[in-house]
Parts: structure tokens; C-alpha cells; sequence
């Protein structure tokens, strides 16, 4: 045997070198595109700290200097806290926030405990129908409830003399803008179940009850807490809805623009905005910590869970889901509704004339078209950055703390409401000296200021679907050659494509229907349609404003179409490779 | 097969890698020959894959140096390194078809369309794929994706190959299958080759010469037959293959006692009192021995296990330390072996190995 010949050619040395020190480190020599990656996550690192870090920094510091910009320490907060009426608002947002959750909460777990564990009937039409309010812009609900509870409204008698300004249409609003969002958060929880608990739990004769309690209620606990969380913060920081149906009722997100648009009071602005940022910060950091669990739940062996048909309950769900379903709709259809009657309430004959926004001065169907051209430069070029920095963070080689902070920073704008990141845009590109400045008053600022505004959920998809790409297409590009730019291109992107177009029509959608960020720093030739409808129902023509409403509504629900469209063709065409 | 004795092709001098406090390498050094086939053995932890890492440069080490073909490579990327590599996962480009995975490095290097495609059919056929051009790797059974992997890492004629537990994910008998095939493979192209593993008998039938780590150092370097023969740490003798180990006394140079026998043992340098005798369970002698024979002794037949081509007995020695021996099925008809049975056994002087008494069980 030739083995044998082979005599062992080493001869193991001792333990400690010669020279008895430290042996010299290696430092690994970075190759070309080595720089060129680490030159873009510098990049990356810079365009955040602009975006982000240094507005967010201008307004701490705003909160802290008096009218002429001197340091007065935390005298703006002593006088907000002396002032009875500015603290009211704080009761009255945590009232309607609380309520609203709670409310949203109970509704939403219902219809996604039907969606993913009954046999019920529409299944997939419920759950189409309940996201539909995700295409709306938050003044819509409270259009709606003007027309449905307001003075001239269907059903103010079921009020029962109470106003539907004030906290009863602001949370009625919320619960239908929050709702979709709390459904995804727990459809998602209530989908990773293990059958195999069911199984056991039922061999050892549990009542359905106590399997209820015992086994499905702790199985999907975080995604309680998470979107539980996730729709307090959404309800503190709406502008839209208190805005438009809020009356009298002060609420910290109007206290900002009032205090900013109608009185000036930037330093009082910036103050109610940290206040604003407190419960955001703190819900966030719950959020990320019970997100972190609730991965951990599903172990790769468990057997997914499959609904057995049980017919009085899959009909109970039906009908309870239905009736959400129709209420859902009822207040979207009652804006339509609203924008093609002539006169509510006294001529009911369908008319246009609504959606003639030229009649309503120079603008016309000019903040339309400044809409669409926001959105798409939103979607396109926020979808290459994130991808991109969500890339260069998760795949580059070395400067690790770098890419760990940049990550950190990437999850900050979720926490950050809407609100609170305009005024600070205001402060940071107005402020004289800014070299920056000349973005101030162009659509630039308004589509740099989405981008971060959306960034997270954004970052999130591309990481995941970053993390699911084998870990060694970068090694094996190296061994063999290939520039990493050309694997990037060639396999990273094409196998990443859903999640790249789910990020895409994400930001597309966001960017058509938002108000609260962009509301301060939108200028007479960048006036968004969103922003339109809220001036113009200021202005007292409600009918023009939820055929604006609807116009929005109608473009995301066209572009959502077209997206699922390309998405089914999509995985006809990759079917080949896709499908194991 | 001879390998050239001559300058080893790749060195690794002093090599420690380490990820904050944990030592993941601690001063490894090999010397590995143009041609030769080289397995890393060890336990998961043991730092075979962050030596094969540092080789690519993938993770590069803390200290020490590595030279490939004369060529100080210690602190390159792996893009400028010269290797081809494979992993557990194939990591074959799902949207590109076969062809497209293999040739991929030989498309950026601008050669004429045709000649790309000869050598990616060359290379295919070389892996037993030809005709499989077009396919997708989803298509494909993990033995064929892993010979794809395979083709792809080859394409760019590498002078070293590096496969990172190329076996693990795929099922026993396509393993063993494929095993043979790297083998042939590998002598056919005398392409010089590191392989990470964590099971031995892969190891041992494949390879050229064995390294076996553990927690970060090198156990020991030797052929399959030298490591299984005489393995050089307790480690080593109990990773590889099977094997008892048995308190001893020392009584004179080449003399041990346990309990109240005595046998005569090799000399491997050690004179410590106390030291552990270790014997293979397939070393341990059953047919022809005699009462009263050198380094014989009595055991029980505690139970069998039944293993297809043998029978591993469980036996009680010295009442109570158990030992476990191999016997064929012929001995076990022939002796008509049972539980409870007494026998008498031998463990042959020249199969015997003498560690330190601390080490192991």
C-alpha cells in the first residue's frame, strides 16, 4: 500500500515562538473592491447622518433655545408642563390611543384567528378587503365619519347626541387606519403554529377552551404584544385623522402643527415633537425585543399547523369577520360615496363635478401629478438604497462596527414619527447655512424625507431576504474570480427580486398616501395630493377632498394590481428555478 | 502513487486565529505537498473549517503566515488567492442554469464563447453530468448539485482545492458513492486538495493523509493506517475508529498490571506509575488462546449487539470494568458464544497502546 510510504512530513513545534512575545498580527490586505464597497458604506454612513442623525440632533436642540437661538436648558419643557392646555393634549392622545389599541386589538385578533385557524368560507377575499385601508391616507376614515356621523351624517342618531369630533370619530378613524397593521402582525403570529401541540393537547382530551388558552393564546403572546405596540404607536403619532375629525379634541400630533404652522412656536413645536418621540422610542424598543422571541418559537421540525373544518365555528368566524369586513368597507364606500353626490345632504344625483380640482383654484390636478412623481422617485430610488445599504451591511467584507451601526441607524426611522422627522427636516435644511439648504422647497427634500420616513419595514424585507441567499455566493464569486458587483447583479438581485418589488410598491404606496411627514416641508410647486385634500378640506369643500382621497386610493389600489400581476408572471417565468 | 517529498506547496507557519477571548486556532502549522489529497478531522469546534477559511482567506488568521507555491498569501483576499472551493451547501446560483454555474468564473476571464462552452462540457462530463446543461440546480438530486459544485470550483483549474464538508448534507449511500468518485477524481487531476470533515471513516478512506484537531490544535498528522495503527493522543485513538481504555499499573519497563493481570505493553516513551492501555475492540483475541498465555485473561459475556457482518460483545473483566470486543460471526458459531458466557480472551502485545494515566475515561 503507497500509504504506508508516506510518512508524516510534520514535526508539530511548541506552543510558545521563539521570540517568547505576541507573534505579529496579520492585517488583512483589502482588495480593490474591498475599498470600493467599504467607499459605499461610508456613503451610506454619511446619506444617514444627513437624513437622519443631524435633523433629529437640530431638534433636541431646538427644544432647548428660546426665540433668538440662545441655550435656555429645559425651560421650553417647564413652560409646556406649566401650561394646563398644552398638557391636556397628553391625557387626551394617551386616552384615544389606548382606547383605539385595545379596540383594534380585540378586532384584529377576531379576523385573523379566522383567516388562519377556521375552514371558513372567502378566506382570501376577507383577508384582500381588510388590507385595503393600508392604500388610504389617514384623512380618509375621517372624511368618512363626517359624512357617516357628522351633522348632516346617516347615523348621528346612534351617537346619542354625542359630536363625532372630538374622541369618538378620532378612534373610530384610527381603529380603521391601525387595523390592517395590527392583521398582518397577528396573521403572522397565529401562522407559525405547531400542529403537533394541537395534537397532543387533544390526545390528552384538553377542552377546546383550555386548548385555546393553553395552547394557542402563549403561542402567539409576542405577536400580541408587538402589534399591540406597533398600533399604539401608530395612533399617538397620526396627524391625518385627529386633523380632520378631531375638533376641539387637542391631541399631541395637531399641538405640533398648530403650534408650528399656525403660531410660529418652533421651540414649543419642537418640544411637543420629543414628546411625541418618547412613547415611539420606548414601544419600538418593546416591539424589537418581542420580535426577537417570537422568531425563535417555531423550531425548523415542527409540523405547520392545518385547520380542521368545524362548522358552527367556521360560520361564527364567517359572520363576525364579514361584518368587519363591511364596516371596513362601508366607511371607505361612504367616501366615495361623499365624491360623487352633489350635495349631501339635500341633492343626492351623482356627479363629477368634485373631481374637477380646477375649479378649486391655479392647482388643479397639478399636486396629482406631483404625487405620482414623488412616489415613483420614491419607490425607485429608495428601493436602490436600501437594497443596496441593506446589502453593502449584511455581505461586505471587514469594517464591522461600521455595519453593525449602520444597521442600528437603519432601524431608527421606525421610531420615529412622522411628524416629529418634518419638523425636524425644518430645522435642519431651513436653518441659514446650511449648505444643504437648497433642497429646501423642491420635491428633493420631499422624496429624501419619505425614504427615511419608510426606511425600516423596508430595510427589514431586504435583510431577510438577504439573510435566506447562501452565505457563500461572495466566497465562491471570489474563488473564482468574479467581481462581486457581477454576482450582486446577476444572482444576489434576481433571486431577491419579490422582496426588492414588495419594497418598491411598499414605498410607492406610503409615499402616495402620506400626510405627517411631508406636511411641513411640502412648497407651493411640490404640493402632494394628500396634502391638497387636507387644505382642501380645511377650506370647507369635504366633497373635493374625499374625491382626492379617492383618487389616491385608486392609484395604490392600480399599482398593487400591477404589482401582483408582475409578482404571479414573475414566479410563472422562474418557476423552473424557484420551485424545489 | 508517490507524492513529491520535495517543498511542500502549501505551509502554514504558526498559524492562531481568534474571535475575541475564544482561541479558534492556536499556532497550527502543516506543511501540505503539490497533489496530495488531505483530510481535517475533528470534532465540530475543533477549528478545521476556520483553518480551511484562513486558507482561502475568507477569515483571515490572527497571526502566522501561509505560503502557497512560494507565495506568502498570509494577508490577500480570496480574490486574489488561487483556490477553487466547495461548501456543505453547493452554494450553486439558483437562477443560473447548470452550464451558466459552471462557467461563471470562465465568463468574466473574456475567453471566446466556444471555448467557454467545450470546458464547461469537459468539466461536466468530467463529474458524470453531461447532458444536464440546461438544467436548473433546483432540478437536480444534492448528489448532482454537489458534482456541479464540484465542476464549477474546477473550472478555473485551481491549484488548490478546498472542500468544506462537500458530504454532510447528503444521504449514506450516495456519501459513499460520491466519496469514491472525489477520490478518483482527484488522482486523475492531481489537483492538490484540503477537504474538512468530521467523520472519520470518510476520512480514513479517502484520504492521502489525515490531520486530526482538536480544540484548536493538531493532534495528530499521518496516514489513515498510521493514525488508526498508532494513533499518537488518547484523543486520536478514541476519535478514530473504536477503542477501550483500561487503567493500568506499571510494574516494569514493558509490563502493566490491572486489577490482577498482568500484560506485557509497548514501550511508547511514557514511565509515568500509572498510565491507560488502549486496545482496539477488533484486536481483542478470541479463537486459540490458552489458559495461562501471555496477556490473556478472563472476561463474562455481559450482552451482544447484533451488526450485520459482526458481533460487538459487551464484556465484564476483572469484575466490572467492561470492555468491548469485536467478533466475527464465524467465532460467534463456532465458540456458540452467548450472554453469560465465561471466555477467555487475549489482547495481543503489538496492538496495544500506552497513554497517560489522566487521559480519557
Amino acid at each position: 500500500m503507497s500509504d504506508a510510504t508516506l510518512a508524516p512530513a510534520v514535526a508539530l513545534t511548541g506552543k510558545v515562538d521563539p521570540a517568547g512575545g505576541q507573534p505579529p498580527r496579520i492585517r488583512p490586505r483589502a482588495s480593490g473592491e474591498d475599498w470600493v464597497m467599504r467607499g459605499a458604506i461610508a456613503l451610506l454612513a454619511a446619506y444617514f447622518v444627513v437624513t437622519l442623525v443631524l435633523p433629529l440632533y437640530t431638534l433636541l436642540i431646538k427644544s432647548a433655545e428660546d426665540k433668538d437661538g440662545n441655550f435656555i436648558g429645559l425651560a421650553n419643557f417647564a413652560r409646556y408642563f406649566a401650561d394646563p392646555a398644552l398638557t391636556q393634549s397628553i391625557v387626551n392622545t394617551v386616552t384615544v390611543s389606548l382606547i383605539g389599541t385595545v379596540i383594534t386589538i380585540f378586532l384584529a385578533f377576531l379576523y385573523a384567528y379566522a383567516l388562519t385557524r377556521t375552514c371558513m368560507a372567502l378566506r382570501g377575499l376577507l383577508r384582500a378587503v381588510a388590507l385595503v385601508p393600508l392604500l388610504a391616507p389617514s384623512l380618509l376614515p375621517g372624511l368618512a365619519l363626517i359624512y357617516l356621523f357628522g351633522n348632516q351624517g346617516i347615523f348621528k342618531g346612534l351617537l346619542m347626541g354625542h359630536d363625532i369630533y372630538g374622541p369618538i370619530g378620532i378612534i373610530i378613524g384610527e381603529v380603521f387606519f391601525a387595523f390592517p397593521h395590527a392583521l398582518i402582525i397577528l396573521v403572522t403570529a397565529l401562522s407559525v403554529a405547531d400542529q403537533r401541540l394541537y395534537e397532543a393537547a387533544d390526545s390528552l382530551r384538553a377542552s377546546p377552551f383550555r386548548i385555546f388558552m393553553t395552547v394557542t393564546l402563549p403561542g402567539c403572546r409576542y405577536g400580541l404584544i408587538s402589534a399591540g405596540m406597533v398600533v399604539f404607536t401608530l395612533i399617538f403619532t397620526d396627524f391625518g385623522v385627529p386633523k380632520v375629525i378631531g375638533g376641539s379634541y387637542n391631541v399631541l400630533a395637531t399641538d405640533v402643527y398648530r403650534q408650528v404652522i399656525g403660531q410660529f412656536n418652533f421651540q414649543m413645536g419642537a418640544v411637543v415633537g420629543l414628546l411625541l418621540l418618547f412613547p415611539a422610542v420606548i414601544s419600538f424598543t418593546v416591539d424589537r425585543i418581542v420580535q426577537r422571541k417570537q422568531v425563535a418559537l417555531l423550531s425548523a421540525r415542527a409540523v405547520p399547523f392545518q385547520p380542521q373544518p368545524r362548522p358552527v365555528i367556521d360560520r361564527t368566524f364567517l359572520i363576525i369577520s364579514s361584518v368587519i369586513a363591511a364596516l371596513l368597507l362601508l366607511i371607505l364606500g361612504m367616501a366615495f360615496v361623499g365624491s360623487i353626490i352633489t350635495f349631501w345632504p339635500y341633492n343626492l344625483a351623482p356627479t363629477l363635478k368634485w373631481y374637477d380640482f380646477t375649479r378649486l383654484g391655479t392647482d388643479g390636478w397639478g399636486p396629482y401629478f406631483n404625487s405620482l412623481r414623488m412616489a415613483a422617485m420614491v419607490a425607485i430610488i429608495g428601493t436602490a438604497i436600501v437594497f443596496t445599504g441593506a446589502y453593502l451591511t449584511e455581505k461586505s467584507r471587514g469594517a464591522k462596527g461600521l455595519r453593525a451601526s449602520l444597521h442600528l441607524l437603519a432601524m431608527v426611522p421606525l421610531a420615529v414619527p412622522g411628524i416629529v422627522l418634518g419638523l425636524a427636516y425644518i430645522f435642519f435644511f431651513n436653518a441659514s447655512g446650511n449648505p444643504l439648504g437648497f433642497i429646501y422647497n423642491t420635491m428633493v427634500i420631499l422624496v429624501v424625507n419619505t425614504i427615511c420616513h419608510f426606511y425600516t419595514v423596508c430595510h427589514l424585507t431586504a435583510v431577510t431576504a438577504l439573510k435566506q441567499v447562501d452565505a457563500e455566493f461572495e466566497a465562491v464569486s471570489a474563488s473564482l474570480k468574479v467581481p462581486l458587483y457581477r454576482t450582486f447583479w446577476r444572482v444576489t438581485v434576481p433571486v431577491c427580486l419579490p422582496a426588492i418589488l414588495d419594497i418598491s410598491i411598499y414605498l410607492f404606496v406610503n409615499a402616495m398616501t402620506t400626510v405627517s411627514a411631508v406636511i411641513f416641508i411640502y412648497s407651493a410647486n411640490s404640493k402632494l395630493m394628500s396634502i391638497n385634500a387636507i387644505n382642501t378640506e380645511d377650506a370647507g369643500n369635504t366633497a373635493s377632498a374625499c374625491a382626492m382621497g379617492m383618487v389616491i386610493v385608486a392609484t395604490s389600489a392600480v399599482l398593487k394590481g400591477l404589482h401582483s400581476l408582475l409578482v404571479r408572471r414573475m414566479q410563472r417565468r422562474t418557476q423552473a428555478w424557484r420551485r424545489r | 502513487m508517490s507524492i513529491n517529498q520535495g517543498d511542500a506547496y502549501l505551509r502554514i507557519d504558526h498559524v492562531s486565529k481568534s474571535f475575541g477571548t475564544f482561541e479558534a486556532l492556536t499556532n497550527v502549522t502543516l506543511e501540505i505537498y503539490a497533489g496530495e489529497f488531505v483530510c481535517f478531522l475533528g470534532p465540530s469546534g475543533c477549528g478545521k473549517t476556520t483553518l480551511l477559511r484562513a486558507i482561502a482567506g475568507l477569515d483571515i488568521q490572527t497571526s502566522g503566515r501561509i505560503f502557497q507555491g512560494g507565495r506568502d498569501i498570509s494577508a490577500l483576499p480570496p480574490s486574489q488567492r488561487d483556490f477553487g472551493i466547495v461548501f456543505q451547501s453547493y452554494a450553486l446560483f439558483p437562477n443560473l442554469s447548470v452550464a451558466d454555474n459552471v462557467a461563471y468564473g470562465l465568463v468574466s476571464t473574456r475567453r471566446p464563447k466556444a471555448e467557454v462552452e467545450g470546458r464547461v462540457r469537459e468539466l461536466l462530463t468530467l463529474v458524470g453530468l453531461g447532458g444536464q446543461e440546461q438544467k436548473f440546480p433546483s432540478q437536480l438530486s444534492g448528489g448532482q448539485q454537489q458534482r456541479v459544485a464540484l465542476a464549477r470550483a474546477l473550472a478555473m483549474s485551481p491549484g488548490l482545492l478546498l472542500l468544506d464538508e462537500p458530504l454532510s448534507a447528503l444521504d449514506a449511500r450516495v456519501r459513499q458513492h460520491l466519496r469514491s468518485e472525489l477520490k478518483e477524481l482527484q488522482r486523475k487531476l492531481k489537483v492538490t486538495t484540503i477537504m474538512v470533515t468530521h467523520d472519520q471513516e470518510e476520512a480514513l478512506a479517502i484520504a492521502d493523509r489525515i490531520v486530526v484537531m482538536n480544540h484548536g490544535v493538531i493532534e495528530q498528522v499521518g496516514t489513515p493506517l498510521d493514525i488508526y495503527r498508532h494513533p499518537g493522543s488518547a484523543f486520536v485513538a478514541d476519535f478514530v475508529g473504536h477503542m477501550n481504555f483500561l487503567p493500568v499499573e506499571r510494574v516494569a519497563a514493558d509490563r502493566v498490571r490491572f486489577g490482577s493481570f498482568e500484560f506485557t505493553a509497548p514501550v511508547n516513551g511514557n514511565q509515568d506509575a500509572t498510565a491507560t492501555l488502549c486496545v482496539r475492540p477488533e484486536d481483542i483475541q478470541i479463537r486459540n488462546v490458552i489458559p495461562g498465555q501471555d496477556n490473556s485473561l478472563k472476561a463474562t459475556i455481559d450482552h451482544m449487539e447484533f451488526l450485520g457482518s459482526f458481533c460487538r460483545a459487551e464484556l465484564v473483566v476483572n469484575g466490572g470494568r467492561h470492555l468491548k470486543a469485536d467478533f466475527s460471526i464465524n467465532a460467534m458459531r463456532d465458540l456458540s458464544l452467548e450472554p453469560g458466557q465465561e471466555i477467555l480472551i487475549a489482547l495481543p502485545a503489538d496492538r496495544l497502546r500506552l497513554f497517560r494515566g489522566d487521559a480519557h475515561v
